[in-house]
């Protein structure tokens, strides 16, 4: 329990401090401001470390000349005083005391009261004859420290920085800072040494030094606080025509394409703001460019297509008169006139679909959909195809479901793709069965049309979307084929936002299998109908040989797609909610080439 | 003259194409007439006085549209467009300038004479036939229609529709059947050809072609004729 309570805890604050992280990362005055701040601090913290370091030292030199030039002042004092040093130690000891009292007496100076330079101090006398007692020197002098005493004796005049324990206004010891200086005495006899120290407490020096300490520290903070704040309008300052330059763009990105950042202000400012401007001068010239280009296209399209159909249409009219009087023609002639027809209506389909794709490579294919059965379209294309499959002994079966299938859909391009799913179905079944599947779910219907013919050879299911692609260039078309069917069906699907795919396995058969969603807009996910149904596979060969043909496709299905990626092979590999369209359906087999790999 | 035979006026710039025309035409055995600039067609128009007129749409001189609005101006002769055009606009414009029918380029010489004979070949009734929608009367062996006694001036295609809706009041008539009756077309043609005929026949005979009373949509279906 606490556990996971303190995990989620723990997760908590990691997902706050990412929070916090991504507010870092994304915005800059925040990192601008808290930069200045630490920046400033940490050079104001340095600034008053040197500081107090000069300010101390320089009040303790002072203090320290001044505690030397008053050591000196005691030292000839004492020496006066005790140049008759009793041996009595009561009386050596009442000697001390006048001497201490003379010491810190002001009066004793002529020039100058008692700390005048130095401040207060404690005097210390203390008789320095060896193994001598030293309970009959007189002031604190536990106070003065052993090794200052130990110079002391040795002859040294010294000095030394230490803490003693005074009352403060409380009556409370408390340590308090003290400078101690000593020097010995050494009476003319020779016999006597003593020592004196003085005590001077560094009470007012800790008082200023306390004083400097808070006004740097304060000042510090201030002036750390005005720079973060500086920093912030200088950040906003800075900011401000970004943050104008970036509504700019918007305004421009949502296709206001005169929008212009206005050209004033620092250098930089109108720098940033006439590169931009360039920036937006360019796109709307390439935007004009391109759709100059449209329209260029969209105009050749017309063009071609008038100029090559007065003449096609002569032509037409000339065979056609010819053609119904071919029976006066010698044989000779009359094979002619047939031949000039039937390739006039190969012309003339050719010419139809070549101005459809440019039609679509030019984005003008418009969808006109409306809700259909679709049932109806795949009948009715099946009973066309009926003719051409009779001639060549091809059955082909059709299985459809009992309920209607509405579906809003492009009638004149739908019955397009199953006529050329059929045409090429019938022209590869080898005299075989094409089975024409249609099944739907809530979301999609499905056709699959499938023959068990010649098939498809490894990596041929990436290449049957290609325009003017045959499988066997020798292979003779029955159903007048201009190569450019699929092609074109696959523009079709895609208008739809519908797939079309392709399977094979060579000697066994192709499947072609439509996806299309029944609502408009809808982006298909899976299919329902299985792209590999149907076709027997009993050697992994084949499936190998598909996988080898996978990764030149796009990732739409096995072969060819809808969406925005191009059946022609070229595109580059897709990824988003539309791969792998079929696995959900289980059919691994089906799929298993799409991710490359084979159970 | 021979009033067996239909004269046909033929405006096309394309020399070979008109020619071919007129060769296949005469072999089908109508009279065929040929003007190749647009700014000369009425002339010609007036001179032939054709019975059907087939007409390119793309013309040096004047649009194929402006020639057709200025012969549908004055008279209600069968018009058939020859476009080279798939776009659904030109189609359009072209049938709400007049044209009662279009054949598309490359077309078959039976298509455009199958075309032809649909258009001349008009309701032959004999009987007296007096029909009623809304608050039209139809004249049908007299080809006149008239609200309140005052005449309607109907081109032949557009009285061809009134009186299929007429004939069978509680009918409703889908595009595909209208298309087959009144225009001749065996198998699904184009559909637009209806809306944009059914749009000039309002304009004509309804009252506020808003608020359809003699020719009236059935939404999803087709057209009906109004209650009488």
């Amino acid at each position: 329990m606490s556990g996971t309570s303190r995990w989620d805890g723990a997760r908590r604050l990691a997902d706050r401090l990412r929070g916090l992280l991504s507010v870092w990362s994304r915005s800059l005055r925040l990192r601008v401001v808290a930069m200045t701040l630490v920046l400033s601090t940490i050079v104001m913290v340095l600034l008053g470390v040197v500081l107090q370091r000069q300010i101390t030292d320089g009040l303790l030199a002072n203090k320290k000349a001044a505690a030397i030039a008053e050591i000196e002042n005691a030292r000839i004092t004492a020496q006066a005083q005790l140049l008759g040093a009793e041996t009595n130690p009561t009386k050596l000891q009442q000697q001390l005391a006048r001497l201490a009292q003379d010491l810190g007496n002001p009066a004793r100076v002529e020039n100058g009261s008692q700390g005048s330079n130095a401040g207060v101090f404690d005097p210390v006398v203390t008789p320095l004859r060896p193994g001598g007692a030293t309970d009959i020197s007189y002031g604190p002098i536990d106070d003065v420290p052993v090794e200052l005493r130990g110079r002391v004796a040795a002859g040294y005049e010294s000095s030394q920085y230490t803490t003693v324990q005074r009352k403060n206004a409380a009556g409370a010891m408390v340590p308090v800072p003290a400078l101690v200086v000593g020097a010995p005495v050494v009476i003319r006899s020779g016999t006597d040494t003593f020592g004196v120290y003085l005590i001077f407490l560094l009470t007012g020096e800790q008082k200023t030094l306390a004083v400097v300490q808070q006004t740097l520290l304060l000042g510090g903070a201030g002036l750390a606080l005005a720079l973060a704040l500086i920093a912030f309008l200088v950040a906003n300052a800075v900011l401000r025509p970004i943050r104008r330059a970036s509504a700019v763009a918007e305004r421009l990105a949502s296709g206001d394409l005169a929008e212009r950042m206005p050209v004033r202000g620092a250098v930089e400012l109108t720098t940033l703001a006439r590169s931009f401007n360039g920036m937006a001068e360019a796109i709307r010239a390439q935007i004009r460019q391109l759709e100059e280009f449209g329209r260029l296209q969209r105009r050749f399209t017309s063009d071609v297509s008038h100029e090559l159909r007065t003449p096609l249409t002569t032509v037409r009219m000339a065979a056609d008169t010819l053609h119904a009087g071919r029976e006066e023609f010698p044989a000779h002639l009359s094979r002619a006139t047939e031949l000039l027809v039937d390739e006039l209506d190969r012309f003339e389909s050719l010419l139809a679909d070549l101005l459809e794709i440019s039609r679509h490579d030019a984005g003008m294919a418009e969808l006109n959909a409306e809700s259909v059965d679709v049932r109806s379209h795949v009948v009715a294309c099946v009973a066309a195809a009926g003719p051409v499959a009779a001639t060549t002994g091809v059955r082909i079966i059709t299985h459809l479901p009992p309920e209607p299938v509405q579906a809003e859909v492009d009638s004149r391009r739908l019955e397009r793709i199953l006529r050329n799913l059929l045409n090429n179905a019938v022209d590869h079944a080898e005299g075989g069965v094409v089975d024409v599947e249609l099944a739907a779910d809530d979301d999609a219907l499905a056709v699959a049309v499938t023959d068990y013919g010649v098939g498809l050879r490894p990596g041929e299911a990436a290449l049957v979307f290609n325009r003017f692609w045959r499988a066997d260039p020798s292979r003779q078309r029955l159903t007048g084929g201009t190569g450019l069917g699929l092609a074109i069906s696959l523009e079709d699907a895609r208008l739809h936002g519908g797939w079309l795919q392709a399977w094979g396995s060579p000697g066994r058969g192709a499947r072609f299998r439509l996806t299309l969603p029944r609502r408009r807009g809808f982006v298909l996910s899976t299919s329902p109908l299985p792209l590999r149904g149907g076709i027997e596979d009993d050697g992994d060969e084949a499936a190998v040989d598909a996988a080898r043909a996978m990764p030149s496709l796009p990732r739409g299905g096995a072969a060819g797609t809808g969406g925005s990626a191009r059946g022609d092979g070229h595109a580059p590999a897709r990824s988003g909610p539309d791969e792998a369209p079929a696995e959900s359906e289980g059919a691994v087999d089906t799929e298993a080439p799409v991710l490359g790999s084979r159970p | 003259m021979d009033g067996m035979r239909a004269r046909i006026l033929v405006v096309d710039d394309d020399p070979a194409l008109a020619e071919m025309l007129t060769i296949v035409l005469r072999g089908e055995g109508f009279e065929a007439a040929v003007v190749r600039d647009g700014s000369r067609a009425m002339e010609a128009f007036h001179d032939v006085r054709p019975d059907l007129v087939l007409l390119d749409l793309m013309l040096p001189g004047m649009s194929g549209l402006d020639v057709c609005k200025q012969i549908r101006g004055e008279s209600g002769v069968p018009i058939i467009m020859l476009t080279a055009k798939t776009d659904t606009v030109d189609v359009v414009l072209g049938l709400e300038s007049g044209a009662d029918d279009y054949v598309m380029k490359p077309f078959k010489p039976k298509e455009l004479t199958a075309r032809i004979r649909a258009r001349l070949r008009r309701g032959d009734t004999g009987s007296a036939e007096r029909l009623r929608v809304a608050d039209v009367e139809i004249d049908v062996p007299g080809h006149q229609v008239t609200r309140d006694g005052e005449p309607i001036a109907l081109t032949p295609l557009e009285f061809d529709l009134l009186v299929a809706l007429a004939r069978k009041p509680r009918q409703v008539f889908t595009r595909e059947v209208l298309l087959e009756q009144v225009w001749g077309y065996r198998h699904a043609a184009d559909t637009r050809l209806v809306n944009v005929h059914v749009q000039r026949l309002r304009s004509k005979v309804e009252k506020d072609p808003e608020r359809p009373e003699v020719v009236v949509t059935v939404r999803g279906v087709g057209y009906k004729a109004g209650v009488s």
